[in-house]
């Protein structure tokens, strides 16, 4: 099978390997090297997709990032990829790709249709149009824009695919293998530098691939394949290619994307398909290089016509001519080196080049060669729909004004350089304020903010000998600073052919009663026109006009628009470009797969899971998890077909008339040791701790100090400098950064070091009536008795072998108490404690049974201390010293924390003793008031009371403590209901407390 | 993303680190009669200059030392970092 467009003796793909693919369900070969766009155009295949707006045919018009139109969507392995470029995408055995933006063919497109209306597209129309009235939006703007537009359509199926993140650091980051990027690297990594060098493209060389010169009496070519295999085999750098440095970030830290199995048909066993790497470097080299610009004429957007340094590229790396009857249309010497390789291939170009009289030893080539030339030429449109098929070209005046001599001439591609735009984007990310050089009409970096250098062209430098001076010397110095070595390689020869400058000129006029359309942004179909309009309408900042058309907004940031957008501005302003300033560059340069950013943090990587020693034992008996922070709790324990509210209900019973067991490990728990600690703690908590003996635990409150109640907890002495603190499950990392924040940095001169010992140790709460019968089964040899370990008392016992911690400690209101075993030994101290709890009827009991309760006996927990309530709101104002300070005492005294009528935590049960009050539901004393319904305060918790068998919730209301007795409602518009209520005491079960002190 | 030298640590990425605010506020000393206005500025009031800023940042997932950190607001450069108990320049 041949491929028409395909040369015989030129390009660096791999003959030997045929590789097919489809396109829109049509089958094509190409060779392994190829990417699609070379690929296709091998085949002949220039129409490729439909613009964005106007639905016009896209063809190829670059060779690279820079890509604006060849975007397809690609289906691998049964997976959908949207946002390709053509142009970068490597076939492999079994690609398929298709067109988007197109329905229902990329040849026949309803779409177009837009093409012929334009009139009403015009700048800002979504604006104007889409406005009102506002109902429109979700029944018919709204679908008709998501169907007319986007690139592709991104995969709802989980990605099977592996991405990786990787960090790096180096002394030196280059950004681009081109001569400057291959010379710098080189003349740092010979002088001691560790140095990393990455390039987007599959092949090193940059422009060296392409362009006829001569360093060291080797070719281009030559001369980077020896630079590349030398710093290959060196210790001290990692090249890398087909990876992107797409963000610059501060503190030199960049973001480069790698994609390691893009261009393979199934990602390779071990290796990610692609690796983010986060490169921490101490200097950095922008060798991006720079990008042609386009010139502007009518219906310079159809396919075939494209940047010459692509048609180039396509004919010396892919060995493919993208036509045979080519037009070069140049502003300077560029295009010169385009036509000359057609005629080399056997093709006969013709080049209209703007200038008047412009010499140059490859003007004199191309002439040597028999190549026609016309100068003060311009091509004034392109002609054919789907592909070029001629051209109306005119003799342009000296003052680029007039047209004359309007012919037309057969024609299939139109290659054009309108000169180089440097590629100054990282070098602007990184903060770099650029500065616009008239010589080349373009921006360049000017004073790096961060350790930054940008180099060659991407620089402003267009000659190769400037570019490789400054590149081995910019490597010999910022190695030098890092490294102190002092080995200087030498400088290769270099030859090039000389070149003249280039004409200013950039963008054809129109020929008298023509109204061509003359894009400047090809993805986004922004026209002459367009920005013309802005304007009128009175844009006038860059970034509005930007903003207003979407110039230079469309998935390739317009790469090869902006310079010519803010030329047209500053004709139409008579303003210089410097003047008008141009658009902030972000990251990424290119776009960057979802995948890569997350990288492993996917389903149960997104965050760790934190288990409890006892959690096997758990699963094993049909606990049902509920996440508490990080942690799995069981949060009931399921028998047969109970649901989770009557499963909570039989263990809070069992709790209430026997005993039951809770897994406590996840609860905050901090040492807190040294001759100063007591003191500590006394200006920590709220009440007093100077006098706590050895052996007692105490319960504390500790404010942040705006008053607020940060975390509650209880604390132990266990010996005489050393105290065991222990903090809600939430707040337990939250208390340790605090305790830490006062002990360096505001009481330094306190004697006391805290460390966390969460993961230290696992908690078996034991709680009810036959609790201490069952510690006394347990631990044979202690006295557990109410006199030998009274409430708030602790003692260290022998489980079986096993040293334990006992405390008498009661969150669920009855007897109670905590044992405590290093984390190792947890599962045995839960399976003992459920052997020998058998015969007192033990069962174990979640966090939902737990929190009845709690509930229930008006204890606060998270859903109280919310962040906005202080002690008094949780009626814990009996343990604030007035005696002592403490941290965020002074706020209390605040004029709103002493209202009369402050907010105070109550007791709330429905009259009708059935209907549950949802939680968050608002208390209010008429529920037919007009809206907004005057508040009083909100219920915090819910449950079931298993003592009174009725619902019953907690509330925190203004004037709670008077309000008790009252009748009100409670209401959830949200659950649309409206509940009769009466307000009680908060504390609903055994008020006096006897139970804990049985 | 910052890199910043821990005194204890070295040079380590800011994802190590938690953020604490202005370090130049003093608390009031304890047991001291203080207006309603002097606690308030120290409770809530904090200037968010555009330069110079001397702040606190806690190495969390290293040291868990509470460091000093000298930095400019706008460009992001860190001039000098400190222990806590380091005096500052
Ligand atoms: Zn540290």
């Amino acid at each position: 099978m041949s491929q028409d467009f395909r040369l015989d003796n030129i390009g660096m793909v791999n003959r030997n390997k045929k590789i097919s693919f489809t396109f829109n369900g049509k089958k094509y070969f190409g060779y392994e090297g190829d990417t699609i766009a070379s690929a296709l155009i091998a085949n002949g295949v220039h129409l490729v997709g439909r613009s964005f707006k106007y639905h016009r045919p896209r063809g190829f018009f670059g060779v690279g990032v820079d890509e604006p139109y060849a975007i397809l969507q690609l289906e691998r392995n049964n997976e959908r990829d949207p946002n390709i470029r053509a142009t970068e995408q490597e076939i492999f055995e079994g690609l398929e790709v298709k067109s988007v933006n197109c329905w229902p063919s990329v040849s026949f497109d309803i779409g177009a249709i837009n093409n012929f209306l334009k009139m009403f597209f015009p700048a800002g129309f979504y604006y104007k149009t889409f406005m009102w009235p506002p109902s429109f939006w979700y029944k018919i703007y709204e679908p008709f824009i998501r169907m007319a537009a986007g690139f592709g359509e991104a995969s709802i199926k989980h990605d099977k695919e592996r991405y990786e993140h990787k960090y790096e650091y180096c002394d030196l980051l280059i950004t681009g293998s081109g001569p400057s990027g291959l010379a710098s690297a080189y003349a740092a990594a010979k002088n001691g530098a560790r140095v990393i060098l990455a390039e987007d493209k599959p092949r090193y060389g940059g422009s060296l691939l392409t362009s006829d010169v001569n360093i060291g009496n080797q070719t281009g070519v030559e001369w980077s394949e020896k630079i590349i295999t030398e710093l290959k085999s060196m210790s001290n750098v990692i090249v890398k290619n087909r990876s992107q440095v797409f963000g610059y970030y501060d503190h030199n830290m960049l973001v480069m994307s790698e994609r390691i199995g893009d261009h393979l048909p199934k990602t390779q066993k071990y290796l990610p398909k692609q690796r983010l790497w986060y490169i921490r470097a101490k200097e950095v080299l922008i060798s991006s290089g720079s990008i042609e610009r386009p010139l502007v004429f009518g219906n310079n957007d159809t396919p075939g016509v494209m940047l010459s340094s692509a048609a180039k590229e396509y004919m010396k790396v892919y060995g493919v001519l993208v036509g045979k009857k080519p037009l070069i249309f140049t502003n300077n010497d560029s295009g010169y080196e385009t036509a000359i390789e057609f005629k080399k291939n056997g093709v006969n170009p013709l080049i209209l080049d703007t200038r008047k009289e412009p010499s140059s030893d490859i003007i004199n080539e191309a002439k040597n060669l028999g190549i026609e030339i016309k100068f003060s030429y311009v091509v004034v449109a392109a002609k054919g729909y789907k592909k070029v098929k001629s051209a109306d070209i005119a003799k342009i005046s000296d003052n680029k004004k007039d047209l004359s001599n309007i012919e037309n001439i057969e024609c299939d591609c139109i290659c054009v350089s309108g000169f180089w735009t440097p590629s100054i984007h990282l070098a602007s990310q990184s903060g770099n304020k650029s500065e616009f050089n008239e010589k080349i009409d373009a921006f360049i970096p000017k004073k790096s903010k961060q350790k930054e250098n940008t180099i060659g062209s991407a620089n402003g430098k267009f000659t190769l000998e400037e570019t490789i001076n400054e590149a081995f010397d910019k490597g010999y110095e910022v190695s030098n600073k890092i490294t102190e070595n002092n080995n200087k390689v030498s400088i290769p020869t270099v030859v090039e052919k000389k070149s003249t400058d280039h004409d200013k000129f950039w963008c054809v006029p129109l020929p008298k009663g023509k109204s061509y359309k003359r894009f400047l942004d090809f993805q986004n179909d922004v026209a002459v026109t367009d920005i013309e309009l802005a304007l009128r309408e009175g844009f006038r900042s860059i970034e509005h006009v930007k903003r207003y058309t979407t110039l230079g907004m469309a998935t390739d940031q317009g790469k090869t628009s902006n310079l010519n957008g803010l030329q047209l501005v500053s004709d139409i302003e008579n303003k210089v470009v410097p003047q008008v300033g141009h658009t902030t560059f972000r990251p990424p340069y290119t776009p960057v797969s979802i995948g890569a950013i997350v990288g492993r943090e996917v389903g149960k990587h997104s965050k760790p899971t934190r288990k409890s020693p006892m959690h096997e034992w758990h699963e094993k008996n049909n606990a049902v998890f509920v996440d508490a922070g990080v942690w799995l709790r069981p949060r009931y324990y399921k028998q047969g077909n109970e649901t989770l509210f009557e499963a909570s209900k039989r263990e809070a019973k069992n709790v209430r008339k026997n005993v039951g067991v809770c897994d406590v490990t996840t609860l905050g728990k901090i040492d807190v040791k040294g001759p100063d600690a007591a003191e500590f703690l006394n200006r920590v908590y709220t009440n007093a701790w100077l006098k706590l003996p050895v052996g007692k635990a105490r319960y504390g409150v500790m404010l942040r100090e705006d008053g607020i109640v940060m975390d509650d907890g209880t604390t132990t002495r266990i010996s005489e400098n050393h105290y065991h603190m222990t903090t809600t499950t939430a707040q337990a990392a939250n208390v340790l950064s605090h305790l830490e924040y006062y002990l360096q940095l505001v009481w330094p001169e306190l004697n006391v070091n805290v460390v966390s010992t969460t993961e230290q140790w696992a908690g078996a709460a034991i709680a009810g009536p036959n609790s201490r019968a069952l510690l006394m089964k347990l631990f044979p040899n202690t006295d557990v008795s109410n006199e030998g370990l009274p409430f708030m008392g602790y003692k260290e016992a022998d489980l079986f072998g096993i040293p334990a911690k006992i405390y008498r400690i009661s969150f669920s209101g009855e007897l109670a108490y905590e044992v405590n075993v290093e984390s190792d030994f947890g599962n045995f101290m839960w399976e003992k404690i459920i052997e020998v709890g058998k015969e007192f009827q033990i069962q174990p009991y979640g966090t939902e049974a737990l929190s009845t309760l709690r509930i229930e006996m008006g204890h606060v927990a998270g859903s109280e201390l919310d962040g906005r309530t202080i002690p008094h709101d949780a009626s814990l104002e009996g343990l604030v010293s007035k005696k002592k300070d403490f941290i965020g005492k002074r706020s209390l005294s605040r004029s709103a924390f002493t209202k009369p009528d402050r907010e105070k935590i109550v007791g709330v049960v429905p009259l009708d003793k059935t209907t549950s009050i949802p939680e968050g539901s608002y208390i209010v004393k008429d529920p037919k008031a007009k809206l907004p319904n005057p508040k009083l305060g909100h219920v915090s918790a819910s449950c079931w009371s298993v003592e009174y068998d009725n619902p019953f919730s907690l509330a925190i209301i203004k004037d709670g403590k008077n309000m008790i007795g009252q009748k009100l409602f409670a209401m959830s518009p949200l659950k649309n209901k409206t509940i009769p209520v009466e307000i009680v005491s908060s504390h609903y079960v055994d008020p006096e407390g006897k139970r804990v002190r049985a | 993303m910052l890199y910043i030298f821990c005194p204890h640590c070295g040079s380590r990425s800011q994802n190590e680190f938690a953020y604490g605010g202005d370090a130049t506020v003093k608390r009031p000393e304890l047991n001291k009669e203080i207006s309603d206005q002097d606690w308030d500025n120290f409770v809530y009031l904090r200037k968010s200059p555009r330069g110079k800023h001397l702040e606190l940042w806690h190495h969390i997932s290293g040291c868990r030392q509470w460091i000093k950190v000298e930095r400019d607001t706008s460009t992001h450069e860190i001039f000098k970092t400190y222990k806590a108990d380091e005096l500052t320049e």
